[in-house]
């Protein structure tokens, strides 16, 4: 049987009960932790009572239709497929990715390897991306004078990281 | 693109040597690594992966890199199942449909997939217990890379993976462990319990979800964040030995205990595989496992455990179809293997086999 999310094999065969039925779910190992993992997060939710499950519900809605400005992921579509769609959604949807990676790792704080190259340059290429997503809507869109200020935009970052690149860091 | 030249030899991973290599077949560790610029890769475009693909190509280049690149996409599907016998690329790369591809070094220990889940997975392997080696060996490979490359990495998440499941290390720790005894004894099931206590992953032979196929099974780290390298590969370190000496203590119980038993199932393992005219690879890995354990303990002599090691292999369907050179159906594979067996288990040669 092949996980219900991916091609991967079920590996992690899951009964839910709601609103009194149960569901039965298929998933391979990873995506067995993302279901579990975001079941408790509301769970919890709901267990401090303030909000009932209609609210809940509509929170839960809202936020699958946030998206992220760089790549444009829905959190329903993380939710659906387990996997983000750029390194800035881990911003985006903190609030949202923080109980979670606290319930696969158990911690929330990185305690490993560094690289070497300064942190600047994360924030330059995260702009880029946001770039080349521009850069591809003005062509479509046939804006060929917005296509070109984009465009040295782009090449300004590149020329940037050039030279920070080759320097000792 | 021809990986023919690689048949002859049996990879890293079966090599048979390093520390305790009579029941730890290989050390490995994969990092994950993705390019801050680029989306990841599910989110990515066409001309993106080609671009990424570009990129560490131009990397390995720069850094004056003893690695081949390998398009995947272009190699046929024989070629692809024969990266994942020889455990270099993972059955979702074999599987995926755009750009794609898998860097290889000259002793193949070393691979890097480009474009898989994440835009590099790059992983080192030894043949043996030697995970301190891999690691320093893996390290100065992604220092070397990260010269050139510009990685997704926030100072509180760590590494920025497309699954959060890998965020922090992006690291996994494995070892492949060879353990008939322990499932002979129906042990195993007690020494799966208490790692996953300890959050441990068991996986069989080629990853999640695959059957644990010639008694092989690889446990790795599951926890990627809030923990750094050296304590992940402690973790393992420590619990390795200990699950070594239990596989050694079941061996030992069988030799004592049930030892005409355990020489008769031996003994006809390496006859049947001696003298079948048809058997599945199933039916092989089954068979070979009980021999490997039986040269182990002394009850073959005549047989050396490189040679195993090849066999087991060399008799996966791709392997076979590409020493036999050409595409073979189920049935024709069943003899064409049988018949390689005999071969090489005739009498008085095999031992000559090592060098290959």
């Amino acid at each position: 049987m092949k996980c219900q999310k991916c091609p991967k094999p079920a590996t992690y065969h899951i009964t839910d009960i709601e609103r009194g039925k149960p569901q039965e779910f298929h998933f391979c190992e990873e995506h067995a932790k993302i279901h579990l993992a975001a079941s408790e997060h509301l769970a919890d939710k709901s267990e401090m009572g303030m909000i009932g499950k209609e609210v809940l519900e509509s929170v839960k809605a809202e936020l699958d239709q946030q998206s992220c400005p760089i790549c444009q992921l829905t959190f329903a579509e993380f939710r659906s497929t387990g996997r983000l769609g750029c390194p800035h959604d881990y911003e985006v949807f903190r609030d949202e990715l923080m109980p979670l990676l606290e319930n696969i790792h158990g911690e929330t704080r990185h305690a490993g390897k560094v690289p070497r190259r300064s942190p600047m340059i994360s924030k330059q290429q995260t702009s880029l991306i946001q770039l080349r997503n521009d850069l591809k809507r003005a062509v479509a869109a046939e804006d060929y004078e917005a296509a070109a200020k984009i465009r040295d935009g782009i090449k300004a970052i590149e020329q940037l990281q050039g030279r920070e690149s080759t320097r000792p860091v | 693109m021809n990986f023919d030249e690689l048949t002859r030899t049996s990879g890293e991973w079966l090599r048979g040597t390093g520390p305790e290599s009579d029941i730890v077949m290989c050390s490995r560790i994969r990092l994950a690594r993705n390019l801050a610029e680029f989306p990841f890769i599910n989110h990515a475009s066409r001309g993106e992966k080609v671009e990424i693909e570009n990129q560490v190509k131009n990397a390995i280049e720069r850094g004056g890199l003893d690695l081949k690149y390998h398009d995947v996409q272009a190699l046929s599907n024989l070629d692809r199942q024969f990266l994942v016998e020889r455990q270099l690329i993972s059955r979702e790369h074999m599987g995926a449909d755009w750009p794609r591809g898998v860097v290889v070094g000259p002793r193949e220990n070393i691979s890097i997939m480009v474009n898989e889940e994440d835009h590099l997975r790059i992983q080192v392997m030894l043949s043996g217990l030697a995970l301190q080696d891999v690691w320093d060996q893996i390290n100065n490979l992604d220092d070397q890379l990260e010269e050139t490359l510009a990685y997704a990495f926030s100072p509180q998440l760590g590494y920025l993976t497309a699954c959060p499941t890998n965020v922090g290390t992006g690291i996994r720790v494995g070892v492949m462990l060879h353990l008939p005894a322990l499932v002979q004894t129906k042990q195993i099931e007690k020494v799966f319990r208490a790692l996953q206590k300890i959050n441990l992953a068991v996986r069989g032979l080629y990853g999640e979800g695959t059957q644990a196929s010639g008694d092989f099974y690889q446990i790795s780290n599951q926890q990627t964040l809030g923990k750094s390298e050296p304590e992940l590969i402690r973790t393992l370190s420590d619990v390795v030995p200990q699950i070594i000496s239990y596989e050694r203590l079941a061996r030992q119980e069988l030799v004592k205990e049930r030892r005409e038993k355990l020489h008769d199932q031996v003994s006809r393992a390496y006859g049947v595989l001696k003298t079948a005219q048809q058997i599945s690879s199933e039916e092989t890995m089954h068979l070979l496992s009980s021999v490997r354990m039986g040269i182990n303990l002394g009850l073959i002599d005549d047989l050396a455990i490189p040679t195993v090691n090849e066999l087991f292999i060399h008799t996966q369907p791709a392997h076979l179809q590409k020493i036999q050179g050409g595409e073979l159906q189920v049935e024709e594979r069943s003899v064409a293997r049988a018949s390689y067996l005999r071969r090489r288990l005739s009498n008085g040669k095999h031992l000559d086999d090592e060098s290959a």
